[in-house]
C-alpha cells in the first residue's frame, strides 16, 4: 500500500515520518514513534484509552487516522510536564488524591482532564463528571479522579505568586 | 507526654509503616505515561500474532485453506491444530482439570473460538491475513442454555468426552455434565425444612459477566535458540504457575523459562488463566526464531478469555414464625462454557460457594453444584472475589430478603437475629469452614446508625403513601447486605491447583547501608503492592517504607508463590513478608546483642532499633546493624542479612462487611439512581486506608456494573450480542455515584500482622446490596425477586408488571 507523507507537531517536537493511509494515529504515535503513553483499550473509541489532544481539542486516537494529524499539533500524556521536568498540576494531584490505580487509563484521563480545564477552568463535580464520561476507568470508581481534578483546577486558578 | 515517646512517635512516622496513608511509589510513573504494559513492550524483529475465530457457535471445520494468506507479502506463518498436532499442543490442560483446544481441532464450540494463529510483519498485515484464511464449517445446533444441556436429545459438545464417565472431579452422568459437586447434611436440611414452620424458595440467577479489565490480555513470547531460553512477558495474574504450566505442556525445563509480568492493566480475575494466543505465541516463536507478540483486541476479550458468574441458583430456607433460620439448602447449576476452564483450587470445583451459609448462624445445610456445558467460552473465572463467593454471598443476601418478605421482617432486623455473634468466634460453619473471627453485630449497629436506618424506612413509608395518591412517580428502595468473604487461598493441605499448594512467598535483602528489596510471588495490577508491602516490612523491621524496593513478577528473581487473585496477596503474600521480615529481625538482634555485648533477651525492639532493657541509651539501629551484618557478626555467624519465607496459612480469613444502599426508581422509565451507598468494611488491620478506600471504590462500581447492567447476552445460535462496549456495559463517571466507606477492625488471630484482604469485599456485598435495594423498592406490591441486571429496561419491566406504569 502507497505510503503518505505525514507531517505533525508532538509534543512541541516536529516530526516527518512516512505511513500507510490507513494508519491509525495510536498506532503512528506507538509503534512509530514510540510514544506509549497513550494506550489502546477498547478499538472502538468508547474506553478513552488512547486520548490525545490534537489542535486544541481531546481526540480518541483510534478512532483518527495518522493522515488526519498531517499538520496538527498533538500533545500526548508525555508533553504535559514542564520543560524543566516539574510535573502538571494533575499529574500531582493524581497521585496525592489517589486518582489512579492499574494506571492503564491515566494517561488518557490525564490529558481528557488536561483540555477540560481549558474548556472550563473552574467546573463542577457534575461538570467534571460529564467531561470525562468518554474516559472508563475500571479501578478507582471515578471518585478519586474527580477529586483530583478539582484539585488540580484549584491549583491552577490560584493567583500566581499563591501558587508559589 | 516524655521526650522520648515523641521520638518514637517521630520514628515510627518517618517508617510510614502499617496504617499509614502513604502515598502510591507506582503514581510517578502512571501519570508521566511511562508505565509498561504489554503492548509497549518492542523487541527487535518482532512479528505480530493475530486469530481467526469461529464465527459460529458450534459447527464442524471441514476444511482450512491458508494458501491466500500465505501469500500475503509480510506473512510469515499460519498454524492450525493440524501443525501443533505433532507437537502435541493442539490441546492444552486448563486450570480446572479439564482439556481446551488450543485451536480448534475438528470442531468448534463456540463463538471467537481460536481457529487459526496467523503470524505476520504487523498488526495490520496480520489482520488482512486473518481475512483471507478461508474456514470451511458445517454448522451444527447451538446448546446455548445450561438448563438443556443435560436433556436426553441434547447435542454432543465435547466429541473428546464422549465416552468418558468419570472427569477431574468425579463421574459424569450426561455427554455435557462437568462434575458434581456436593457438600453438607442433605437428611439434616431436609429434616429442617419438612419440619420448619416456614420456608422460603427462590431461584436466583447470577447472570455471565465478563471482568474486562481495561488492559485486554497479551504475551511476547521469545524463544532464543541458542541458549534454548524461553522468556515470556505478558498479562499473568500468575506468573510462577504460567512458567510451570508452560513447562509441562511445551517440554522446555522450567529452568529454561522466563516469565515476566510487566505492569497490568487491571486483571479482575480475567488475566489468572493460560490462553491460547499464549501457546501459539511460543510455538510460532519457536517455529520462526523471533519473538512473536500476541494482545486481544476488545471483542476478543469480551468472546473469548474468561468470563465469570453464570450460577443459577436454587434456594429453600427454612425458618421459625420469628425469623431464626434453621435450615439452608441449595441446588446451582453452573455454565461452564465448552471448556471447564475456571481456576478454583483443584478440590474444589464450585470454588468456596460453600460460604453460602453466610454471615448466619445456621445449623445445618446441604449444596449440590452440577457444572455443564455449553456453547459458550469457558472461564468461570473469580471476578473480582474469592472463588465463587460473590455468587454464594449474593444467594444468601437474597434468601435471606426473601424470607424476610414472607415473614413481614425487616431485612436489616432479620439479619441481626441470625447473625453469628461474637463469643461464637471462631466459628464453625454448617458446611465446614472455620471463620476467623468477627463482630457482627458491631458492624451492623454501627452501618444502620450511621445511615439513619429508621428515618429511611420512615421516609420510604410516606414515599409510598405518596406514591399511592399520586404525588410522586418514584418509589425508593432500601437494600441492606452483610456480607463475609473467604479469601486468602490457602492453606496447602485443601488448595492447589494443579498441585501446587497455595502457599505464598517473599524474600528480602537488607542493604549494608540500610535500605532493602523485597521480592514476592505475587503480582500487583493495581492494587499498590510496591507501596503497601514495603509499608508491612517498615513497621517489622524498622527500615523506612521510601527505603525498601518491592519487586514481583520476574521469576527468574522472584521467589516462587502462586499469584495474585482471590484477595490472597495480603493474606499469603502479606503474612510471608511479615514473617520473612521478622527472621531478619532476629538475626539483626543476635547481631545487636554481639555489638552491645548483652545476652540476645536483654534486648527490646524499639520501632527501629534494638535497646538494652534498663539501659535505653545503649541501643543499636537497623541501619547500624545492616551494616555490621556484612562487616562484623558474631563467631559463627554467616555474614549478611537476608532471609526468605514461604507462608503456608493455617486458615482462610473472612473479611466481613455491612453495606446499606438507597435507589430511587423512576417507575416510568425505570432509571434507577443510587441515591446513597454506605460501606462499612472489617478486613482486620489496616495497612494503608487511603488504597483501602480506592480499592472499595473501585469493587462498589463493579458492583454497580454487575447489578445495574452488565449481562452477556447470547442468540440462539450462540452469538454474543454485546461483545464491545458500546453494549456491553463499563459504568462511566456519570453513572458512578460517590460511594461513602467506613470501617472496623477485627484483626485475623491467625494472621502475623492481623490482615484479612479487601480488594474483592466490595464486589462481593454490594452486589446484593444494591439488588436488595431495587427488590426492596417494589417489595410492598408483593414483589420477592426479580432477576439481575437491573437496567432500566428490565425495571421498567417489573414496573410494568406490577401494573405500576401508564397503560
Amino acid at each position: 500500500m502507497a505510503k503518505m507523507h505525514i507531517a505533525l507537531r508532538v509534543n512541541n517536537r516536529q516530526v516527518e515520518t512516512l505511513a500507510e493511509p490507513r494508519i491509525l494515529l495510536i498506532h503512528l504515535l506507538r509503534e512509530e514513534l514510540g510514544i506509549t503513553g497513550p494506550h489502546i483499550g477498547c478499538d472502538t473509541s468508547h474506553c478513552g484509552a488512547c486520548t490525545v489532544d490534537m489542535n486544541g481539542r481531546s481526540v480518541k486516537s483510534c478512532t483518527v487516522f495518522a493522515a488526519q494529524a498531517h499538520g496538527a499539533e498533538i500533545i500526548t500524556i508525555e508533553g504535559l510536564a514542564s520543560a524543566d521536568g516539574s510535573l502538571h498540576p494533575l499529574q500531582e494531584a493524581f497521585r496525592e488524591h489517589h486518582g489512579l490505580q492499574c494506571g492503564f487509563c491515566t494517561p488518557g484521563m490525564i490529558t481528557r482532564a488536561y483540555r477540560l480545564l481549558q474548556e472550563i477552568p473552574n467546573p463542577s463535580e457534575a461538570e467534571i463528571r460529564h467531561g470525562i464520561a468518554g474516559n472508563l476507568c475500571r479501578c478507582t470508581g471515578y471518585q478519586t479522579i474527580v477529586r483530583a481534578i478539582r484539585a488540580a483546577a484549584e491549583r491552577l486558578n490560584m493567583p500566581k505568586e499563591a501558587a508559589e | 507526654m516524655s521526650a522520648e515517646i515523641e521520638s518514637a512517635q517521630a520514628r515510627t512516622q518517618k517508617l510510614e509503616g502499617l496504617g499509614t496513608r502513604r502515598k502510591r511509589v507506582e503514581d510517578a510513573r502512571f501519570t508521566q505515561g511511562k508505565g509498561n504494559y504489554i503492548d509497549d513492550l518492542k523487541l527487535p524483529g518482532m512479528l505480530f500474532g493475530d486469530f481467526v475465530r469461529s464465527p459460529y457457535g458450534h459447527a464442524r471445520v471441514k476444511s482450512i485453506n491458508k494458501d491466500a494468506a500465505l501469500e500475503l507479502p509480510g506473512v510469515k506463518a499460519v498454524l492450525t491444530a493440524d501443525d501443533l498436532k505433532p507437537l502435541k499442543l493442539h490441546w492444552m490442560p486448563t486450570l480446572a482439570g479439564d482439556v481446551q483446544a488450543v485451536l480448534a481441532d475438528e470442531k468448534v464450540l463456540f463463538q471467537g473460538q481460536e481457529v487459526a494463529f496467523v503470524v505476520a510483519e504487523d498488526r495490520y498485515i496480520a489482520a488482512d491475513a486473518v481475512d483471507l484464511v478461508e474456514v470451511d464449517y458445517e454448522e451444527l445446533p447451538a446448546l446455548v442454555d445450561p438448563t438443556k444441556s443435560m436433556a436426553a436429545d441434547a447435542p454432543v459438545l465435547r466429541d473428546d468426552l464422549k465416552d468418558k464417565t468419570s472427569g477431574a472431579h468425579g463421574p459424569r452422568k450426561h455427554h455435557n455434565h462437568v462434575f458434581t459437586w456436593e457438600v453438607g447434611d442433605a437428611e439434616g436440611t431436609a429434616r429442617a425444612l419438612r419440619d420448619a414452620a416456614v420456608i422460603a424458595k427462590e431461584r436466583i440467577v447470577y447472570q455471565r459477566v465478563h471482568p474486562c479489565p481495561l488492559e485486554t490480555c497479551g504475551c511476547v513470547a521469545s524463544m532464543d535458540k541458542v541458549n534454548g531460553h524461553l522468556t515470556m512477558w505478558g498479562t499473568f495474574q500468575a506468573p510462577h504457575a504460567v512458567r510451570t504450566v508452560a513447562s509441562l505442556i511445551s517440554g522446555i525445563p522450567e529452568h529454561k523459562i522466563r516469565i515476566i509480568s510487566p505492569d497490568i492493566g487491571g486483571g479482575f480475575g480475567n488475566k489468572v488463566g493460560v490462553y491460547p494466543g499464549y501457546i501459539c505465541s511460543i510455538v510460532a516463536s519457536i517455529v520462526l526464531g523471533v519473538p512473536v507478540k500476541w494482545v486481544e483486541d476488545r471483542m476478543e476479550n469480551l468472546q473469548a478469555t474468561a468470563f465469570a458468574r453464570d450460577y443459577h441458583m436454587t434456594g429453600e430456607i427454612a425458618a421459625t414464625r420469628d425469623g431464626r433460620v434453621t435450615g439452608l439448602r441449595c441446588h446451582v447449576l453452573a455454565d461452564h462454557g465448552a471448556f471447564d476452564a475456571c481456576a478454583d483450587p483443584a478440590k474444589y470445583p464450585a470454588g468456596f460457594f460453600s460460604i453460602c451459609t453466610g454471615s448466619y448462624d445456621i445449623p445445618v445445610a446441604h449444596v449440590t453444584v452440577d457444572g455443564v456445558y455449553t456453547n459458550k467460552a469457558p472461564g468461570g473465572v473469580a471476578y473480582r472475589c474469592s472463588f465463587r463467593v460473590t455468587e454464594a454471598s449474593y444467594f444468601i443476601e437474597r434468601m435471606i430478603d426473601v424470607l424476610a418478605r414472607k415473614l413481614d421482617i425487616d431485612p436489616a432486623e432479620i439479619r441481626r437475629r441470625n447473625l453469628i455473634r461474637k463469643d461464637q468466634f471462631p466459628y464453625q460453619s454448617a458446611l465446614g469452614w472455620e471463620y476467623d473471627s468477627g463482630d457482627y453485630q458491631t458492624a451492623l449497629d454501627k452501618a444502620l446508625s450511621a445511615v439513619g436506618y429508621a428515618a429511611l424506612r420512615d421516609e420510604q413509608r410516606r414515599n409510598r403513601d405518596a406514591f399511592r395518591r399520586g404525588e410522586t412517580r418514584k418509589l425508593m428502595g432500601i437494600g441492606v447486605s452483610f456480607f463475609t468473604e473467604i479469601v486468602g487461598a490457602g492453606p496447602i493441605k485443601n488448595c492447589d491447583i494443579l498441585g501446587l499448594g497455595m502457599f505464598d512467598s517473599c524474600e528480602i535483602r537488607v542493604h549494608p547501608t540500610g535500605s532493602a528489596i523485597a521480592r514476592l510471588g505475587t503480582i500487583s495490577q493495581g492494587q499498590g503492592h510496591a507501596t503497601t508491602f514495603a509499608q508491612i516490612l517498615a513497621s517489622e523491621i524498622g527500615i523506612p517504607a521510601a527505603n525498601i524496593t518491592v519487586e514481583e513478577g520476574d521469576t527468574d528473581t522472584a521467589p516462587y508463590g502462586l499469584g495474585t487473585y482471590g484477595s490472597r496477596s495480603t493474606p499469603v503474600a502479606g503474612a510471608a513478608t511479615a514473617m520473612a521480615g521478622r527472621k531478619i529481625r532476629a538475626k539483626a538482634q543476635m547481631i545487636a546483642a554481639y555489638l552491645l555485648e548483652v545476652h540476645d533477651d536483654d534486648l527490646e525492639w524499639d520501632v527501629d532499633r534494638f535497646r538494652v532493657k534498663g539501659a535505653p541509651e545503649r541501643s543499636k539501629t537497623m541501619t547500624e546493624l545492616a551494616f555490621a551484618a556484612y562487616n562484623n557478626v558474631p563467631p559463627g555467624m554467616e555474614p549478611g542479612l537476608e532471609a526468605v519465607s514461604y507462608y503456608d496459612p493455617p486458615n482462610m480469613t473472612y473479611p466481613f462487611g455491612a453495606y446499606v444502599c438507597v435507589v430511587d426508581i423512576d417507575v416510568d422509565t425505570g432509571v434507577t439512581e443510587i441515591r446513597r451507598f454506605y460501606a462499612l468494611d472489617d478486613c482486620g488491620t489496616r495497612i494503608n486506608p487511603m488504597i483501602i478506600e480506592g480499592q472499595v471504590h473501585g469493587g462498589l462500581t463493579e458492583a454497580l456494573a454487575i447489578a445495574m447492567g452488565q449481562e452477556m447476552e447470547y442468540d440462539e445460535y450462540g452469538n454474543l450480542k454485546n461483545a464491545s462496549l458500546l453494549d456491553f456495559f463499563l459504568p462511566t463517571a456519570v453513572e458512578t455515584p460517590n460511594w461513602e466507606t467506613d470501617y472496623t477492625t477485627t484483626p485475623s488471630p491467625h494472621h502475623p500482622i492481623g490482615a484479612k484482604g479487601v480488594g474483592e469485599s466490595p464486589n462481593v456485598g454490594g452486589v446484593s446490596a444494591i439488588s436488595n435495594a431495587v427488590n426492596d423498592a417494589f417489595a410492598h406490591l408483593g414483589l420477592t425477586h426479580t432477576q439481575m441486571p437491573h437496567d432500566h429496561w428490565r425495571v421498567w419491566k417489573t414496573a410494568q408488571r406490577l401494573g405500576l406504569t401508564a397503560a
